[in-house]
């Protein structure tokens, strides 16, 4: 362990003194520093061959142009559909094998914070492949940063900014949207519904900023994270909508939630205002971010649907792959 | 300092020489009426805040004039979600009691307990891999009865692991309880193996539902589960009649209790039948949820003595109130958000154990 660590530390030494002085060269592009998630900085020599762990960056790397140099990516990656076909899968983010990411001989790694197990991310770390731990931040700066992270990891500085100026573009277009909300709904996420049994998320989640972005207002208040709720406690959160994620087939049947004893009682069965949308792409905090809240708030407020429409997400159609 | 610790332990060996244990029905009223009393309690506590000037006329008792807008919804909310778990929540406590307490008859153990045996791990095994695999191709075919599925599979869960052992157990018509016991451990480990693979499997939702579900929880309660619940344990209550008698002679041996008229085959496959039923339906309305089986019998055969006769009824009775006092604290204590029940019944029953076990030491030998 010792020995590794002290050959990486040599490692960015050898980098960091080849930069300052300047023999870098052509062919040996000095590498790019950048500051990532445990807040260390991670000098990159050629990223040519990456493992992206974690739906929104794969997504971010398609975005990119980036696609040629993946070698590999992990379960979440589910869009583009091209990334789990072509790309070995190194499986699930949280339930890595080191193993498996090196033996894919990659020159960078890129994991979403959260990746774990927490062996496997200290086993990469101690490889002497760069690691960039992405923050995970459910907030607009956070997404965009993201991207500038992403980009500028890759030296593409230039194409991290044109896919930033789309979805901050989308961003604005989005607040505004929200602007003309006058009665916010009360929007409940309902992550499972096992046997009864709901499990609702609460403050600081993707889910919970989502709804924020969508104009909505997160019906439960008093807890971080996605926990069991109580049945009463549902009754009195007077949610009008219930929000879910299709999954691939379990997901949750609008029948299952109006026929619940506690959401039978909301305003949610009455009006039968079940909404379930695609995992990644509503909570994936990926460039699509702000078209998945367009598509939410339409669905949230009918009404705002000629503005809604109006609202043409930048990002689905910029090109920065130049 | 020795001095002192001698005469700790000299105490308890001199006072239980006195000890006179209450009458039977003094016992049963008295467990009765704090039933009630814990009911009534866990009745007026809620998310929902229903003051208590309001309750009666919520529980239909008169009718309020003027008519209070929000009567209907406290109705709704009391008749439809709080009287339903507290009802679910007496029934498992008596079944996960009265099961706990069989089965340290039966093993003549006093730690054995639905959980040890492998019995709730079975159930509970097979409740994640119905969480799972209804994302898989199986799960889809069966996605008519996606609501059933969990409860169903943790019931034939439970029992399959109980004809197993059964099965393992019995050669050429004796059943060989210290065999019961040991397939039972290494069962267990098997079912836990199980589910730390399913574990593995699972992804960040199913994760969350598994490590929930096997802490236990009252939380979807029901009037239709409760339904299913009601039967089971009266028909479980009224076959505790035809044992007691077998299980206080079993205590002094097979052979002794054979020689004393007891059909000792006939009550071991009585009572796994019956141990099975309860803690399969048990695990299959609220997960798995500890302790209730082994702190409840020792508790009472402390105070009423090991007859179970009283043994039998106090448990159910105990196990009712231990449960709705551990669900009340479930449902409220981190409200909105529902505190698993499991981790309630270990952290107040233990330590209530321990120190019984403590202070009578010497009073029952273990």
């Amino acid at each position: 362990m010792t020995f590794c660590r002290n050959a990486i530390r040599s490692a960015f030494r050898f980098a960091f003194v080849a930069c300052g002085l300047g023999i870098g060269g052509a062919v040996l592009a000095a590498g790019i520093t950048v500051h990532d998630a445990r807040n260390r900085d991670v000098t990159i020599e050629n990223p040519a061959r990456i493992v992206s762990i974690g739906g929104a960056i794969t997504e971010i790397l398609y975005a990119l142009g980036f696609e040629d140099r993946l070698a590999g990516v992990d379960t979440t990656s589910v869009f583009p559909d091209a990334a789990l076909r072509d790309k070995p899968n190194v499986g699930y983010m949280r339930q890595l094998s080191a193993e498996g990411v090196l033996g894919l001989n990659p020159s960078l790694i890129f994991a979403m914070q959260g990746s774990g197990p927490k062996e496997t991310m200290d086993v990469l770390e101690a490889a002497k492949t760069p690691l960039v731990l992405v923050p995970e931040t459910f907030s607009e700066d956070g997404l965009l940063e993201k991207i500038r992270l992403v980009g500028h990891a890759m030296g593409a500085d230039r194409r991290a900014a044109c896919l930033t100026s789309a979805v901050s573009n989308d961003l604005a277009q989005l607040r505004e949207l929200r602007a003309r909300v006058t009665k916010p709904v009360r929007v409940m996420f309902v992550m499972s519904l096992l046997s009864g049994r709901a499990m609702v998320a609460g403050h600081k989640t993707a889910a919970d900023e989502i709804i924020a972005l969508s104009g909505g207002i997160n019906a439960v208040d008093g807890y971080d994270g996605y926990k069991m709720i109580n049945d009463e406690a549902i009754v009195a959160a007077k949610p009008d909508v219930v929000l879910s994620i299709q999954r691939s087939k379990d997901s949750l049947e609008a029948d299952t939630v109006y026929t619940h004893p506690a959401f039978a009682m909301t305003p949610v069965a009455a009006n039968k205002t079940f909404i379930s949308m695609e995992g990644l792409y509503l909570l994936g905090f990926g460039p699509r971010t702000a078209a998945a809240a367009r598509d939410l708030s339409l669905k949230l407020y009918p009404a705002l649907a000629p503005q809604a429409e109006a609202f043409a997400p930048a990002v689905l159609t910029a090109n920065c792959r130049q | 300092m020795t001095a002192q610790a001698s005469a700790d332990l000299k105490r308890p060996t001199h006072r239980a020489r006195h000890f006179t244990r209450p009458p039977a029905s003094l016992v049963l009223i008295c467990l009765l009426g704090v039933l009630a009393g814990a009911a009534i309690i866990a009745l007026t506590f809620g998310a929902a805040g229903i003051p208590l000037a309001r309750l009666p006329a919520a529980l239909g008792f008169w009718t309020e004039h003027p008519v209070n807008p929000l009567t209907s919804r406290d109705q709704l909310v009391l008749w439809s979600i709080r009287i339903p778990r507290i009802a679910a929540a007496a029934m498992v406590g008596s079944l996960l009691a009265v099961s706990g307490a069989i089965m340290q008859g039966l093993f003549r153990n006093p730690l054995a307990d639905p959980a040890l045996v492998g019995v709730s791990s079975g159930g509970a095994f097979a409740a994640a891999v119905a969480i799972v695999f209804t994302d898989s191709q199986l799960g889809e075919s069966l996605r008519f009865m996606q609501n059933e599925l969990l409860p169903l599979s943790a019931f034939v869960g439970s029992l399959a692991t109980t004809v197993i052992l059964y099965a393992i157990a019995n050669r050429a018509g004796r059943t060989s309880i210290a065999i019961f016991l040991l397939a039972g451990l290494a069962i267990a480990a098997i079912a836990n193996a199980g589910i730390g693979l399913l574990v593995f499997m699972a992804d960040d939702r199913q994760l969350r539902d598994i490590t929930f579900w096997m802490l236990g929880s009252l939380s979807g309660a029901t009037w239709a589960k409760t339904a299913v619940i009601a039967p089971v344990l009266a028909a479980a209550l009224i076959a505790c009649l035809w044992i007691t008698r077998g299980l206080d002679l079993l205590v002094l041996g097979e052979a002794e209790a054979f020689h004393s008229g007891v059909d000792v085959e006939r009550l071991k496959r009585i009572s796994i039948v019956l141990v099975s039923a309860m803690t399969g339906v048990a695990v299959s309305i609220c997960g798995v949820v500890g302790f209730v089986g082994i702190v409840v019998p020792h508790l009472l055969r402390l105070v009423i003595g090991p007859a179970h006769r009283l043994l039998l009824p106090a448990s159910a009775l105990l196990g009712a109130i231990l449960l709705v006092g551990a669900d009340t604290l479930a449902r409220t204590i981190v409200a909105p958000a529902e505190m698993p029940i499991g981790i309630l019944t270990a952290a107040v029953g233990a330590p209530f154990f321990l120190a019984m076990l403590l202070r009578q030491r010497g009073l029952v030998s273990l």
